[in-house]
């Protein structure tokens, strides 16, 4: 990301906010939707599917997890959080938004011509860790920067999503042994295990993935994505430094809060005509109320 | 068959009016080839539907591996198989198969020249998603690998004569896909690929246009635009980019006025690149212009939006064939004879 430097001594500590409710999460997370479906609509692609998926476990990332400045996202002793899955950005744009990095109208350009949002993320704007749209990167880069944190005496930590897709990709798994082998416990991993890749359902079995990250040695929790509380406890519960990497492995629902959009034939892309943008964000709503 | 249907000025390949599309010519194709060649399997890495192959998986399910996203292991599997006497054809985009599997590509392939025909996906400019997607620098990566085949063809027909062709070269092959509904530029009945060989599709000594892949197109609808102004615009098409046809173009260099080069790449590495060399060697000077992507990871746009910026729109191949600048100049001198050397 775009190296602002540290200037102000004002940097404050924005986290993690444990004390925040699960039902302030709720309404976070209902905001993150809302954001990306004003993103995603009359715009044909962008994700929407994946990113209504993944809006809880960011909702508890970005407001109850991260260590993060938002008025100095360059700020030395942040914790990252590394999308290693570049489509996500529709998300990732939803929460650097409603955590105040990046203000509300720019979301409009995203994927127009020239826009600073493209459909995958670049980590030249703010807030953004790594260059995705090539999967498979984020994993090693996030244990450089944990060794990095780790060698410079920082206690941030790293939060790093990959995708199930991801885990076909072979440098996930290079990276998943150095963070073991590496005792990297200022590394915790999202697992967004969401069922789809861009052939549709999942072309190769990858399961048991919770046992798999087990076998690599790294201490894993396994939740339903799309539930805030079990993602808050299992937070809780690999928040201890014993050496280990901590993975959390999200069963997530593409579409989740937008019932047709769910129920839509599972696939990287879904199709949503332009004309059907206003019954959709009402649905959510409504799902929500 | 000459009949009436070719573009007025041309060398009779080209049809007058573009179309109709073909849809998928990759996978129908393949699919066709591998009735009559029970050795032919197909693979991709998570790329099945955005790669065209499925009209072959559909017709051919127990010779169709999808690997998963997986871009080395699918060039590797492909070379696994080929040694078992397969011809594995494998898909996935050109910018994931060239940059994260090279290693795999050259050692795992080229070196032992195994049956590995690759059809790399989204070449060049050709979608919003950025320089993650965009290969601007598969023909200089590629090109550097002893024993590999590389092609990039310009439309559906052409498309489909290669598919076919390359199941016939011993060894490894770099295509560059043309996906979805690819237009028909050249007339089936009468263009015939020749592994190695350039063509001139459009004769004209004012100005002469090198060009590879889709780009051929355009540079023959600039000559066109280009005739009704008084300019004689040859094309010369260079469908195989490896190994490359050096007599062919130091032969169309020697009989034009100036030269453009119009490539779906990087300026540099590509097809500019073997041209200046070739010209070169041959110590032919001959005034040169590049079009082609500039030299920067790009931004995320429309197709139209980002061929404008790099002047590889109509408009900006127009200009530099009327010689308004445009493109990047390189080389630049009196014109010779090519001394016959090549
Ligand atoms: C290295 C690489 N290979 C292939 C692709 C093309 N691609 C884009 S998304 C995708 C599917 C990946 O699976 P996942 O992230 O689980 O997708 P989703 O859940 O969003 O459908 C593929 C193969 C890519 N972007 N990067
Ligand atoms: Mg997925």
């Amino acid at each position: 990301m775009a190296t602002r430097e540290h200037t102000s001594a004002t940097a404050h500590d924005r986290g993690p906010a444990t004390d925040i409710t699960v039902e302030a999460l709720r309404g976070r997370a209902l905001e993150l939707r809302r954001l990306m479906m004003r993103m995603a609509a009359g715009k044909g692609e962008g994700y929407i599917a994946q990113g209504l998926g993944i809006a809880d476990a960011l909702a508890v990332v970005y407001f109850r997890e991260l260590r993060h400045d938002p008025g100095n996202p360059a700020w030395p002793d942040r914790d990252r959080f590394v999308l290693s899955t570049g489509h996500y950005s529709i998300a990732l744009y939803a929460a650097l938004t409603l955590s105040e990095v990046l203000s509300a109208e720019e979301l409009d350009s995203f994927g127009l011509n020239g826009s600073r949002l493209p459909l995958s993320t670049f980590e030249e704007l703010e807030g953004v860790e790594v260059t995705g749209g090539s999967l498979g990167h984020g994993a090693g880069q996030a244990v450089g920067m944990a060794l990095g944190l780790r060698l410079d005496g920082r206690d941030a930590r790293v939060i790093l999503e990959v995708s199930d897709g991801e885990l076909q990709e072979g440098s996930t798994w290079e990276a998943a042994m150095a963070a073991s082998s590496f005792r990297l416990d200022n590394l915790i991993a999202l697992v967004d295990c969401n069922g789809i890749q861009a052939d549709g359902p999942m072309v190769l079995d990858l399961e048991p993935v919770a046992d798999k990250w087990r076998s690599f040695g790294w201490d894993v929790e396994e939740v339903d994505g799309n539930d805030l509380t079990a993602i808050v406890t299992a937070f809780d519960r690999l928040r201890s430094r014993d050496g280990r990497p901590k993975a959390i492995v999200l069963r997530t629902s593409p579409g989740k809060g937008v019932p047709t959009i769910e129920a839509r034939e599972r696939a990287h892309f879904v199709r949503v005509g332009d004309d059907e943008w206003d019954a959709l964000k009402a649905e959510l709503e409504e799902t929500h109320a | 068959m000459l009949d009436g249907r070719q573009r007025a000025g041309t060398m009779g390949e080209v049809l007058d009016v573009k179309g109709p599309f073909v849809v998928a010519p990759f996978g129908e194709t393949l699919a066709e080839l591998a009735a009559e060649r029970p050795e032919i399997v197909g693979l991709t890495a998570d790329m099945g539907r955005y790669s065209d192959i499925l009209p072959f998986a559909r017709a051919f399910p127990d010779r169709y591996f999808n690997v998963g996203m997986a871009e080395q292991d699918l060039i590797s599997i492909a070379a696994g198989l080929a040694s078992t006497g397969k011809i594995a054809y494998c898909t996935t985009y050109a910018a994931f198969v060239t940059r994260r599997a090279l290693d795999f590509i050259t050692i795992g392939c080229a070196h032992g020249r195994a049956n590995v025909k690759i059809i790399a996906g989204m070449p060049g400019l050709v979608n919003p998603y950025g320089a993650t997607h965009q290969a601007t620098d598969d023909l200089s990566i590629t090109r550097l690998i002893p024993d590999l085949t590389v092609i990039d063809p310009c439309d559906a027909t052409e498309l489909s004569q290669v598919i076919r062709a390359i199941a016939d070269v011993e060894g490894t092959v770099y295509v560059r896909n043309l996906r979805g509904k690819v237009p028909v530029t050249l007339d089936p009945d009468v263009h015939r690929f020749e592994l190695g060989r350039a063509k001139v599709l459009a004769a004209g000594s004012d100005v002469g246009i090198v060009s590879c892949g889709f780009p051929t197109a355009r540079a023959l609808d600039v000559a066109a635009r280009a005739a009704a102004d008084g300019i004689a615009c040859g094309v010369l098409h260079v469908a195989t980019v490896k190994p490359f046809d050096r007599e062919a173009v130091c032969e169309f260099a020697a009989g034009v006025e100036r030269l453009v080069v119009l490539e779906n790449h990087q300026r540099s590495g590509g097809l500019a690149t073997l041209v200046v060399e070739a010209l070169y060697d041959a110590g032919v000077q001959v005034p040169l212009e590049r079009l082609g992507i500039h030299e920067r990871f790009n931004e995320c746009g429309s197709q139209d939006f980002i061929e404008r910026q790099h002047g590889l729109d109509l408009a900006g191949v127009l200009r530099a064939v009327m010689g308004e600048g445009g493109g990047d100049t390189v080389a630049a001198g009196s014109k010779t004879d090519i001394g016959g050397k090549g």
